[in-house]
């Protein structure tokens, strides 16, 4: 158990690309940590550096308090689930979770009682004799689990754990590795496009941009304030509204309408000065009647998310969006408005959040 | 494949009298007209390749002579070239020579040799690569002759270039170690095929293999065994069974040391050669020649079986 840290980390690939620029991070020990980003933003560069697998050109890696900048990945103490799993094709399901302890040369008795113990926690004795190529995809994963349980070592890094599982076993899995984390307390960072899952699994996340880190924080934070627009844009189901917006006094002219400058804003603001104004299709309240400081507008796309339904409006040629729930649909075409919850609203100056 | 080109089997439900016309095989042809579209290669298949191996196998049964009564009206002699193969020293010597030649040249020299090249060249990109690769190639694309004049001049006694590099005139690499000339000269000549060969495999190894390996802190030989060897195995039989056949077929040892001296590089091939053309001894060498065909048969049947047990 160990906590990580990461001092002005950076990485260039041959070529003079800059995957991770002058990174600094600290996961603490215990932490489940996710790294979000769009593809090609530096979050599986930045975990591999961590594992050792890419050397970093700058800054260092601590785990546990031992600087391993220079360490060889089997030096570093620290176990991978690979987005493929890597299970050996050749290896029984027992031999691949032993695997790891094999090389460590634990003898063969040891090494396979330990391998029966960690599988059958995860529920694989009935598979210990089956080739990985005899799994579902579910189990494999569970193998991996197994064999990176049975190193216990210091932290587990996971690359896109859950991404290779159907939608349906997806969602299981994804309860199932955060019981497991939590259970056994290992420090663990794990890489994910899916800001749904980053929500729901990490205890902290850290959003990335082409090689930077836009915001770290608790889900709830990165959900409810997000520091920039980038990483309003990503985060959420459904988009945040992220509109143009002038300041007039003590209320912002959006689209046409006029909203009182959020609470986190307030006397921060200089009157004329163009921002961008952010609220959460979750945080407006739609109703049919006139209502102040609402945006309104004509419903023109009405999406079922289940139970309640995102409603678009056009106010004046700008399309907003609000969640709604379930019974209180509105008709196509008809006059919406839509009002945002003033301790939910944001506002952006030039991409970065406005706030005291 | 063939199940492609299928015509549409309704017109069969509709009408069942012009069922007759189509067949129930997969191209609707029926075995006479599918027979034709193949007797043409079976035939040129028949003509160079069955009938000579035929032929091979009665010769083998004469006593056929490239000159003299025995060439006009050979007679049959059942076994007894059999049992004179058998029974020569000569012929098991030059076995010998060929199991060297092959163990020596393809499966340590070439396999080995061109493994190696290919894992260090696997991660490179650039000129390194591209000149050792387009060397290693080039050994193996040029003509025997050009190939062996080369080597004959590289080994010469008085003015080869080796000697003259090394500063020992008059050394005679082809007299003294003419086995070990003609394994080395294989092996350069036919590393580039191996090479070829474990590069492509090499690149289906998962890289998440090799880093999960890395990761448990596996050693560049404990990777080999328990990532790469596995994953590559069937190319690495394919390989061994295709390089022993041709090394045990080879004749271009004869082009450098003429089977010299004194029958010390006398490989299988050279020895036929010898019997066959030379002392003029026809069905002597067909009899040799189906031996060497046998143990082809044997050594193929070895590899495929290992190749086929458990996957």
């Amino acid at each position: 158990m160990a906590a990580i840290e990461l001092r002005g980390l950076t990485k260039v690939y041959p070529g003079g690309v800059k995957a991770l620029d002058s990174l600094d991070l600290t996961v603490p020990d215990g932490e489940f940590f996710a790294l979000l980003g769009p593809s090609g933003c530096g979050k599986t560069t930045l975990l591999r550096t961590i594992a050792g697998l890419e050397t970093a050109t700058g800054g260092a890696v601590v785990i546990g308090g031992r600087d391993v900048t220079g360490v060889q990945p089997g030096g570093r103490d620290i176990a991978m689930v690979f987005q493929d799993y890597a299970l050996f094709p050749h290896m029984d399901v027992s031999d691949n979770i032993a695997y790891p302890l094999r090389i460590k040369k634990v003898a063969k008795a040891a090494r396979h009682a330990k391998a029966a113990e960690v599988g059958a926690r995860l529920g694989l004795e009935q598979l210990m004799d089956r080739r990985p190529g005899q799994l579902s995809g579910g189990q494999q994963q569970r193998v991996a689990l197994a064999r990176v349980m049975a190193t216990q070592a210091q932290a587990f890094l996971f690359d896109e754990p859950l991404s290779n599982l159907d939608a349906r076993l997806r969602l299981e899995a994804r309860t199932f590795l955060k019981k497991l984390q939590r259970e056994l307390g290992v420090t663990t960072v794990f890489v994910t496009h899916d800001q749904a899952e980053a929500l729901a699994m990490a205890d902290r996340m850290a959003v990335m941009e082409a090689g930077h880190i836009r915001q770290i924080g608790t889900p709830a934070e990165v959900f409810q304030r997000p520091a920039n627009t980038f990483v309003a844009g990503f985060i959420g189901s459904t988009p945040m509204n992220l509109l143009d917006a002038v300041v007039r006094g003590d209320t912002l002219e959006v689209a046409g309408c006029k909203v009182p400058v959020p609470a986190s804003a307030r006397g921060l603001l200089t009157d004329g000065e163009k921002l961008v104004y952010g609220v959460r299709p979750e945080y407006m309240t739609y109703s049919a009647q006139p209502a102040d400081g609402s945006l309104a507008g004509d419903v023109v796309i009405l999406e079922n998310l289940g139970a309640s339904h995102l409603v678009t409006l056009d106010v004046d040629d700008v399309l907003v969006q609000a969640v709604v729930p379930e019974g209180h649909e509105p008709a196509l075409g008809e006059r919406g408005h839509a009002v945002p919850r003033a301790d939910r609203a944001l506002v952006y100056r030039d991409g970065e959040l406005v706030s005291a | 494949m063939a199940q492609v080109t299928s015509p549409p089997e309704p017109a069969e439900v509709v009408s069942p009298a012009p069922a007759r016309r189509y067949s129930s095989d997969a191209a609707g042809l029926g075995r006479l007209r599918a027979g034709a579209f193949v007797a043409p290669a079976l035939a040129l298949i028949a003509v160079f390749l069955v009938f000579p191996a035929l032929w091979v196998i009665y010769l083998g049964l004469t006593n056929y002579r490239l000159t003299g009564v025995a060439a006009a009206e050979p007679q049959f002699v059942g076994l007894d070239n059999f049992v004179k193969a058998l029974t020569d020293p000569e012929f098991w010597d030059s076995t010998w020579l060929t199991f060297q030649f092959v163990l020596g040249s393809a499966v340590i020299g070439q396999v080995v040799l061109g493994f190696t090249l290919a894992w260090m060249l696997k991660d490179r990109r650039g000129t390194l690569k591209s000149v050792v690769e387009g060397l290693v190639i080039l050994a193996w694309i040029l003509p025997s002759a050009v190939v062996s004049f080369l080597w004959v001049a590289l080994l010469d006694r008085d003015a080869g270039t080796l000697n003259a590099l090394l500063g020992i005139p008059g050394f005679a690499w082809l007299l003294d170690y003419p086995m070990l000339s003609i394994i080395i000269f294989n092996t350069w000549r036919g590393t580039a095929f191996s090479m070829m060969l474990y590069g492509a495999a090499l690149g289906n190894v998962p890289p998440s293999h090799l880093e999960s390996a890395r990761l448990a802190g596996a050693s560049g030989w404990q990777q080999l065994r328990d990532v790469v060897f596995p994953h590559i195995r069937g190319h690495i039989l394919t390989n061994l069974l295709l390089i022993s056949l041709w090394t045990f077929n080879d004749f271009s040892p004869f082009l450098l040391t003429a089977g010299g001296p004194d029958g010390k590089s006398e490989v299988l091939a050279v020895h036929v050669y010898k019997v066959a053309l030379q002392n003029g001894d026809l069905g002597y060498g067909a009899a040799i020649s189906t031996v060497i065909l046998l143990i082809n048969l044997v050594v193929a049947v070895f590899y495929l079986r290992l190749l086929r047990s458990k996957k």
